[in-house]
């Protein structure tokens, strides 16, 4: 498939607030069930072994007027939590046949008891992950949280979810996460070959393609992409953060790159990459599952970290591996998780001599003027360092 | 007769409402808010027992035979005449406050120049005031304070370019006179100025001449009725400062549903878009108030942020609109912010867009705010009130019935011409119920 | 909470009152002085806050919230929050959280007038807020302390599950009181743990007895501001101690008395002598206007029946008692029980059952922009309890302890409005019976 082929698809996919293909898939087979989660982190895996689709909602982006949204909430929230009920309320997300909630914030938090209120019929079910890590505390509440998951999907779905089904299940998110892992260090190696959008718009594409026909997409993009020369540009390299949740506007990752970064590493679609390696297929799945989101999940703001000393560690190692000059904080406004974090990871970045530029932003932000300036001076000020 | 008084104190203008015992408007009244919100509430009541006499009188007319089809004709210019009246009485209280201010000792030397500049300012302003009261003519307002500040300017200008008298102190003059001009309020049975403006309609329409003496009697008895003040209630923002016991005072929330119920009694949603704030309002059936919400932090979503647009942009406010509806391409503006949304027209000028685009994207982002408030009071329910200086804005008319219709459905939306004077209708409503009940 | 009102003899106080003044005195004092006496000190939260626990270890408790708070009666938070923005942390993020920080850039001064020292633990106790957990790693960043993180899973469901309680227990078990025994050099006692749950249960009996006199007419109390000091001991540093059991006892007496001769509450500007308007109370109150905001009801008759947050620290009224037979497991379901833990519908219930059983005319939402635990879904909240009851709904929108985002005039200009509508209701729907 030719690369505009590839990046039309997945920029169709991405504008698709109807969910079109999500009901495609649905009406391709007999009684199939589609969840729902918001961003962050929720165990696919178990989903799928269930033979539901899990669909990605990022909420609305910058092409959906709010008017329903705004009337659950106050002016000091965030934009994402409103824009996810308008999409409710307008009927476009009726194919969902439930809806997870992480334990992203308080507000999505409450958002999730604001959807049972609204849609009793649904199943909805906050994903709450522990934020103690030892195996034997966190680890054994984490089992019987995956495993009251398990049953409430068996129960929607009818049917038991084998341990063999997660196996399969594990092993084609392993898949998925081994091509993405392959993409993300294609554009650590050769940015000016993986343009930061293009990947954006892919792992969007993730979020509602069934998990095998994602891989192969990604693969064929990989392919695609190998088989053209792209012009290199004098841009350093950045990585990005705080997009884990609230989305931005594809014309800010583009206005980021305009201006002069690279981006070589970031976080959006967290979901995707959480676990940082593969999941065991041989032995008890569900343990394997719980035992790597103890013992191996990427750092976030979402999460506690719990030694001092380890605080941004995982972020000035994705700057250390991925040979980054500087980290852009794009956070979100009103973002809790994102706000708080901050000053520590600044400060992290300081003490190894890493430089860092901060904004905020909305799903909807049109002033992308700014944002260009901003990343512009941050960009000519490494050059200049580096230079000197 | 008893009459009950609504005044709704307003950052912009102060309005007042008069009724009969039935509950039927005799009269409105509106000048421009003040410091002192006790003058500008008395200046406005009087306004309306003026507008008042002139009902009543227009209902002694309409019995005339003689003045038959001519009567709107007459009582419209009957009233300009009056308002003229009104306008060199206040201009002879200027001259004598300015004069005073341009005292020996206050300039020395330049006192006796000053003061012969300012009579020549004078003499200019009265010639020049038929003009504006004539027929056909056009004011850009009817406030005293606005007329003759322009008019004031303007003289003082060309007078002051060949004196040694600067145009500065001609305007610090009128500055310190004019607080205390604007601050006397006038008496609505004052008889002496009814019968001049009366016999200046009469003297320019040879159809009324031969009225005259019938008309002055009915003038007279017109004025002889006494219009008792039974009960008074005042609202808007200046009401706790007003010198009024708590019974007398409402809040503006009460008086905006109320009055907007009064005005279309099958009203279940109001939205009001002020100066300062944004109000949506759910009233039942007998217009009490069930539910509201109000946007009073920010000044996105309210007049004001049209009042910026108009600034970034050189225009007058009530150009907006029209330039709006001349947009061809719709403009999507995601600043919700005030502060930003010039920064947006800019960009967007830069980047080629047109100004008549932009506008009516601003348009749709204000609305689109009183939309977010709206659906937060309960959504928009039929029938729907739109009130507020917004509401004479066609291009926010438009936006606001397409959204509204897009997400409620059809629906009857309701846009009064008087609606600025909806606050003090529910007033004087609350007064009239608060004795006749 | 615990407020240390130093206004002038004017302001009527009850016994209650001054003995609570008295006891946070005395614990400030202790937490001066405590290093130098070789003792301990723990940070914990308001919710989920494990005060017997704590006590066990010989620890003396500070809580941030109720320093924040104290800022912000006193019109210091201002100042401290100006402070953290300028190092860089952001306009929109809790105010309890600069607050607190900004206190500890300028001198860490506490209320006494005298240096709060540095805690040696900080009890992380997740529960019912997301922000706290941020405010630790904050806190432990600043002074490189010992934490202790205590998960408490949220009540998604509306129901406490055994995997939740296992789950906190063995965390109390496996983590937090090694840590604390190591911190302290103190050994766990869990027959100690056991004493002082026996005296909170004693005094948990008589604060819901004192909190249920609101469902009379007129009510005693006024649940909402007055509810604050009501709520101070068993919410903070104090709760297992023989002295707040003697305090509850003191403020049942007294309150008993008031309902005897039919007195309405006192308040800063009076006793409250015409109840014109009950009101269940939905948020947590402004301390930066304390005692303005709370002038705006008492001039209007309103008097709060119930409130949410006087529940935030414990949920006491629905039956649950801290358990001396189940030490730890009681620890766990109390601090899964807390109001901000629990899901929108049970709140939505909660507060439903409140409207119904303290008769009250209305219900408002004091939104809180700090706090997202509390405000995000509030109005949908407002909507459903309208409905559900029938009665009005009034929402106003301030903060914890940023004084700019506390507008007087606004504030005075909707809670009149809404006053005024109950009122009109009210009348009206006299009117329509009577005809």
């Amino acid at each position: 498939m030719a690369l505009e082929a590839i990046v039309e698809r997945c920029r169709n996919l991405c504008d698709d607030l109807s969910f079109d293909c999500v009901k495609q898939w649905k009406s391709a087979g007999t009684s199939r069930k589609a969840i729902g989660h918001m961003p962050v982190y929720v165990p696919r895996e178990l989903i799928h072994a269930a033979g539901m689709l899990p669909v990605g909602i990022l909420g609305g982006g910058d092409q959906l007027d709010v008017i329903h949204g705004d009337a659950y909430y106050q002016s000091y929230i965030c934009r994402i939590p409103r824009s996810t009920i308008e999409l409710a309320v307008t009927g476009r997300l009726d194919e969902l046949d439930g809806m997870l909630f992480p334990s992203t914030c308080d507000v999505i938090r409450n958002l999730s008891g604001m959807w049972q209120l609204k849609f009793p019929d649904k199943l909805v079910r906050y994903f709450d992950v522990p934020q103690d890590f030892d195996l034997d505390v966190g680890g054994v509440f984490y089992r019987r949280e995956l495993q009251l998951l398990r049953d409430q999907l068996a129960e929607l779905g009818g049917r038991e979810i084998s341990d063999d089904d997660l196996r399969v299940s594990i092993a084609l998110y392993n898949e998925n996460r081994c091509a993405i892992r392959e993409l993300y260090a294609y554009r650590s190696a050769e940015p000016w070959q993986v343009p930061t959008p293009e990947v954006y718009l892919l792992m969007r594409a993730g979020m509602v393609l069934p998990v095998d026909e994602h891989t192969r997409l990604i693969h064929d993009y990989i392919a695609a992409v190998r088989a053209v020369e792209r012009p290199v540009r004098d841009n350093c390299r950045v990585v990005v953060t705080g997009l884990f949740c609230e989305q931005p506007p594809l014309g800010l990752l583009k206005s980021i790159e305009m201006a002069g970064c690279y981006v070589v590493d970031d976080d959006f679609m967290l979901v995707a990459r959480w676990l940082l390696d593969d999941v065991p297929t041989e032995g008890d799945p569900l343990k394997n599952l719980s035992d790597a989101f103890i013992t191996y999940s990427v750092e976030t703001s979402c999460k506690y970290v719990p030694k001092r000393e380890a605080k941004g560690k995982f972020l000035i190692e994705s700057v250390r591996k991925n040979h980054a000059e500087g980290v852009i904080f794009a956070s979100p406004s009103f973002c809790d998780p994102a706000l708080l974090d901050r000053p520590m990871l600044q400060k992290a970045l300081t003490a190894q001599g890493i430089p860092y530029t901060a904004f905020k932003f909305a799903e909807n932000t049109g002033q992308l003027q700014p944002i260009r300036e901003q990343a512009g001076t941050f960009a000519d000020s490494i050059k200049l360092w580096s230079a000197a | 007769m008893k009459t009950f008084i609504g005044i709704d104190l307003g950052s912009t203008t102060t309005k007042a409402i008069v009724l009969d015992s039935d509950a039927s408007v005799l009269g409105r009244g509106i000048t421009n808010s003040r410091s002192n919100y006790g003058i500008a509430a008395d200046v406005a009541k009087q306004e309306a027992f003026l507008d008042a006499r002139f009902f009543l009188f227009g209902k002694l007319l309409q019995d005339l035979p003689t003045l038959d089809g001519y009567l709107d004709e007459f009582l419209s210019r009957f009233e300009q005449d009056f308002r003229l009246e009104q306008y060199l009485d206040q201009l002879a209280e200027l001259e004598r406050a300015c004069l005073d201010s341009a005292t020996d000792d206050r300039l020395a030397k330049d006192g006796a120049e000053t003061r012969a500049l300012l009579a020549d300012v004078f003499r200019q302003l009265d010639h020049e005031a038929p003009k504006l009261y004539a027929q056909g003519s056009s004011r850009k307002s009817d406030f005293f304070r606005d007329i003759a500040g322009s008019q004031y300017s303007r003289a003082a200008e060309s007078v002051t370019q060949d004196s040694r008298i600067s145009f500065e102190a001609m305007l610090n003059i009128y500055d310190r006179s004019i607080i205390e001009v604007e601050n006397h309020i006038s008496n609505s049975a004052d008889e002496a100025k009814f019968l001049s403006a009366l016999d200046r309609t009469c003297k320019q329409s040879p159809r009324f001449a031969g009225l005259l003496d019938e008309l002055r009697q009915l003038v007279r008895r017109v004025l002889a009725y006494e219009l008792e003040e039974s009960y008074v209630v005042g609202t808007g923002y200046g009401r706790a400062t007003l010198p009024f016991s708590k019974e007398h005072i409402r809040s503006e929330i009460l008086c905006h549903g109320l009055g907007a119920h009064i005005m279309h009694p099958k009203t279940s949603t109001v939205l009001d878009i002020g100066g300062q704030d944004t109000k949506a309002i759910q009233v039942d059936s007998d217009g009490i108030v069930e539910s509201f919400q109000m946007n009073d932090r920010c000044a996105a979503g309210c007049g004001r942020y049209l009042g910026y647009i108009a600034d970034e942009m050189n225009l007058g406010l009530h150009e907006l609109g029209p330039m709006a509806m001349q947009a061809t391409r719709k403009v999507r503006i995601n600043s919700t912010c005030t502060v930003f949304a010039g920064a947006e027209l800019r960009d967007r000028l830069s980047m080629g867009e047109k100004r008549e685009d932009i506008v009516s994207g601003l348009h749709r982002a204000i609305i689109l705010r009183a939309m977010s408030i709206l659906s937060r009071s309960g959504g928009i329910r039929d029938q729907f009130t739109f009130t507020g200086g917004v509401a004479k804005n066609e291009a926010a008319v438009a936006v606001l019935k397409e959204l509204a219709t897009e997400n409620y459905g059809e629906l009857t939306m309701n846009v009064n011409p008087d609606s600025i004077y909806t606050g003090a209708l529910g007033a004087a409503t609350f007064a009239q119920r608060a004795v006749v009940h | 909470m615990n407020t240390a009102v130093t206004n002038s003899a004017e302001v009527q106080k009850e016994d209650s009152m001054l003995l609570q003044k008295a006891m946070i005195s005395a614990n400030y004092d202790a937490l001066s002085t405590a290093h130098e006496e070789g003792r301990k000190i723990s940070s914990t939260f308001v919710p989920g806050n494990l005060n017997e626990l704590l006590m066990c270890f010989d620890l003396v408790r500070n809580l941030p919230e109720i320093n924040a708070l104290q800022a912000g009666m006193r019109k210091k938070s201002g100042g401290y929050i100006m402070e953290a923005e300028r190092s860089g942390h952001s306009e929109d993020v809790c105010t309890y959280v600069k607050s607190d920080l900004g206190m500890m850039a300028k001198g860490q001064v506490g209320p006494n007038g005298k240096p709060l020292p540095t805690p040696d633990v900080l009890l992380l106790s997740y529960t019912g807020c997301f922000t706290f957990m941020k405010w630790f790693e904050l806190v432990r960043d600043e002074y490189d302390c010992e934490t202790a993180m205590l998960h408490v899973p949220y009540q998604a469901d509306g129901e406490i599950t055994d995997n939740m309680r296992d789950f906190v227990v063995m965390q109390l078990k496996e983590h937090v009181i090694p840590t604390l025994e190591r911190v302290s050099g103190v050994k766990f006692d869990i027959d100690r743990l056991r004493e002082y749950l026996r005296e909170s249960a004693k005094a948990e009996e008589n604060l819901v007895w004192v909190l249920q006199s609101a469902k009379n007419r007129p009510s005693p109390i006024d649940a909402y501001f007055g509810g604050v000091y009501y709520c101070g001991p068993i919410f903070t540093a104090f709760r297992g101690s023989k002295q707040t059991t003697e305090y509850y006892e003191a403020l049942r007496t007294e309150v008993e008395e008031r309902l005897e001769q039919g007195l309405g509450p006192v308040t800063p500007e009076g006793v409250l002598d015409e109840e014109r308007i009950r009101l269940v109370v939905e948020g947590p109150p402004n301390w930066t206007h304390f005692r303005d905001f709370w002038k705006m009801f008492y001039d209007e008759g309103v008097v709060v029946v119930a409130s949410s947050y006087t529940k935030v620290g414990g949920v006491y009224d629905f039956g649950f008692r801290h358990d001396p037979d189940h030490p730890l497991e009681s620890l766990a379901d109390y601090c899964l029980g807390c109001y901000t833990n629990h899901s929108l519908p049970s709140r939505v219930n909660m507060l439903c059952n409140y409207m119904d059983e303290y008769e009250a005319d209305g219900f408002l939402v004091n939104s809180i922009k700090s706090c997202n635990s509390f405000s995000a879904g509030q109005l949908l909240m407002l909507r459903e309890i309208e409905e559900r009851t029938g009665k009005p709904a009034g929402f106003i929108e301030t903060d914890l302890v940023d004084p700019r985002y506390f507008s007087p005039a606004n504030v005075k200009n909707r809670l009149e409005s809404y006053f005024q509508m109950i009122e009109q209701k009210k009348a009206h729907g006299d009117a329509k019976t009577a005809a």
